[in-house]
């Protein structure tokens, strides 16, 4: 198990490094130079010419490539060019905003998914299992922005239950929560009913039927337990997708979080918030993926005994054709 | 598909054409079937706007801002007098011509990465499938919001960022059905007559991969409808005077309060595209599928 683990988290290196490659080369090759962006039209050569030096722009690609991977390393992800604040600073002071954001809409999503997968796998091809796809299809295929000004045009305008933007109470959560969790919603649904129309056509399910069990005994925990594994995952991957795809929601409700922080930068072309905050974002994201690995193999003794059982000659390999 | 499929044709197994078989069982799923025809309808949008709705779509007619949904103007005019319902057939044509070169893009590229891997294995498969990784890592969303950001949002920079976010999916799904056929048996065969690698992988190996991808093909047009108009929200996707249908909801949204009708349109544009092609791409998942072969 540890060594799975351990894997894991080595395999997250090159990846990394990769990640900030690819943003790092982004930010450099693109025109526009960030001393014109922040010093303004007035600056004279001179003063640019010092910018560049005081960052460290004038050195070869690759040098400040390392460079910002070493200082990285020791969690300096550079100044904010336009607050002049630690690019760590920043991040950390938005990113419990875009956490809660993510983990509201994981819970709403969660709690709808389940629950209409579940009837739908149940009730297979009667009219509600019909309306439950019908909806998750809609909500998959609605874009995340104008579902959010949707909801907006009926709660705030019209009916004005809810404030159309801010973040201070319970109530401004509700509609952002709703529309970056409608879409995992969907998914999860959709998963739910695959896994459980699977489960419930087991040969156990029909034994515990045969001994007279209680339906709901059936369905919640002989059905639900064997299916939730692949379930489980899905709900996993959508936070870690709404930690990274939280931008254009924060955008829609002005909510001061990660997403709309990157947003501003990128417009702003504040390189090292930019670069920052994508790595961040992207380690979040796969660190929460990690989790959702291990976890997967504490939930499902078939999975956990294959780590304890077996000794380093088979458990390497079987490590290898996990992540295969 | 001209083959006539009577009850006679279905009984003798071996006349039953892979093709054939496919469109009968595709047309069975109602909802691929709708799908289709949504999608038909946006083509003809698409490839005849003119005809349709004639090529003003530029001209501006300030006395006639924000005209509600009439007689007139079906759709209403939006905040410089534009008729609502002529930019969004001509955003047809923008949405479809970006998502369809994007994912063409994006699926070429993915295909050959992903056969490469999965016929090669081991260090190969490794390197590229950690470069793959790295694409997976940085969400889709800011990917492309910075590659706009960084060269500037022109058509082809938009094609660009669309394609690179989805070759992962594309390279990872052909990857793995590779591997299952790399070790059947006509593939031995066919290296047994000396086939060279690219012709085992092109004639062989990927004619059976393909079922998987096609599918991809369709859930990623779909994706890409929804990022660029997610793109263009936020002011990053096409330039001004083309007619997209995230701008146009982007133009709207300051005056949502009077005017919702500019919003919702375009919306409900948007939503249908994508919905049809994810109902395409069910229906097509379904009838390609062995497993639910009757």
């Amino acid at each position: 198990m540890l060594k799975f683990i351990g894997r894991r988290i080595l395999m997250l290196i090159p990846v990394m490094l990769g990640v900030v490659l690819v943003v790092f080369s982004m930010m450099y090759f693109s025109p526009g130079n960030a001393e014109d962006y922040i010093l303004g039209d007035m600056a004279t050569a001179e003063d640019k010419e010092a910018f560049r030096v005081e960052n460290g722009l004038d050195k070869p690609f690759w040098i400040q490539y390392f460079n910002y991977v070493r200082k990285a390393l020791k969690g300096d992800l550079g100044i904010s060019y336009n607050t002049k604040k630690p690019v760590t600073e920043e991040i950390l002071t938005r990113f419990p905003t875009t956490f809660k954001l993510a983990f509201f809409s994981v819970v709403v999503s969660s709690i709808l998914g389940l629950t209409t997968g579940i009837i739908s796998a149940v009730k297979q091809y009667s009219l509600w299992d019909n309306i439950c796809r019908f909806i998750a299809m809609i909500g998959v295929s609605m874009p995340t922005f104008w579902l959010g000004l949707m909801l907006m045009l009926l709660f705030s305008v019209k009916l004005g239950w809810l404030p159309a933007a801010g973040f201070k109470t319970w109530k401004h959560w509700i509609m952002p929560a709703l529309t970056l969790g409608l879409h995992s919603a969907s998914s999860i649904m959709r998963m739910t009913r695959s896994n459980m129309l699977e489960a419930i056509r087991q040969d156990y399910i029909r034994t515990a039927r045969a001994k007279g069990q209680k339906e709901s005994v059936v369905i919640w925990r002989h059905a639900l337990k064997n299916a939730a594994i692949p379930i489980v995952t899905v709900v996993g991957m959508q936070f870690g997708r709404m930690l990274g795809g939280s931008s254009i929601t924060e955008m829609v409700f002005a909510i001061p979080g990660l997403g709309k922080l990157l947003i501003d930068s990128i417009n702003l072309k504040n390189a090292p918030q930019v670069q920052g905050g994508v790595l961040f974002l992207a380690l979040t994201m796969s660190v929460a993926n990690l989790i959702v690995d291990i976890l997967y193999a504490f939930i499902d003794p078939r999975i956990r005994s294959q780590y304890v059982k077996v000794k380093k000659a088979k458990a390497a390999p079987a490590a290898a054709a996990k992540e295969a | 598909m001209s083959k006539e499929m009577s009850t006679a044709d279905a009984i003798s197994m071996k006349k039953k054409s892979q093709f054939g078989d496919f469109v009968r069982r595709f047309k069975k799923n109602k909802g691929g079937i709708v799908g289709l025809l949504i999608i038909v309808m946006f083509l003809i949008c698409a490839l005849f706007p003119a005809q349709l709705v004639g090529e003003d779509y530029y001209s501006q007619d300030l006395s006639n801002r924000y005209c509600h949904p009439n007689a007139e103007h079906i759709f209403g005019t939006d905040e410089l007098g534009r008729d609502v319902l002529t930019r969004m057939v001509w955003g047809a044509r923008t949405s479809l011509e970006i998502s369809l070169s994007a994912v063409a893009v994006s699926c070429i590229l993915g295909t050959i990465v992903g056969c490469i891997a999965g016929f090669y294995g081991g260090v190969t498969d490794n390197i590229l499938m950690r470069i793959m990784d790295v694409l997976m890592a940085i969400p889709s969303t800011l990917l492309g919001i910075s590659i706009v950001a960084a060269f500037g949002s022109s058509i082809y920079v938009l094609i660009f960022a669309m394609g690179i976010s989805s070759i992962a999916g594309f390279s990872r799904i052909c990857r793995s059905s590779v591997i299952t056929i790399r070790d059947q048996e006509y593939i031995e065969a066919a290296r047994a007559t000396g086939a060279s690698d690219f012709r085992i992988i092109t004639k062989y190996v990927l004619p059976n991969a393909l079922a998987p991808i096609i599918v991809q093909i369709s859930m990623s047009i779909a994706a890409s409808i929804l990022s660029i108009s997610g793109l263009s929200f936020i002011g990053l996707g096409v330039p001004a005077p083309t007619p997209e249908w995230g701008s146009m909801l982007s133009n709207g949204r300051q005056v949502i309060r009077d005017h919702a009708y500019i919003v919702i349109f375009p919306g409900v544009a948007i939503m249908l595209a994508v919905f049809a092609f994810n109902l395409l791409g069910d229906g097509l998942r379904d009838a390609l599928d062995p497993r639910l072969k009757s």
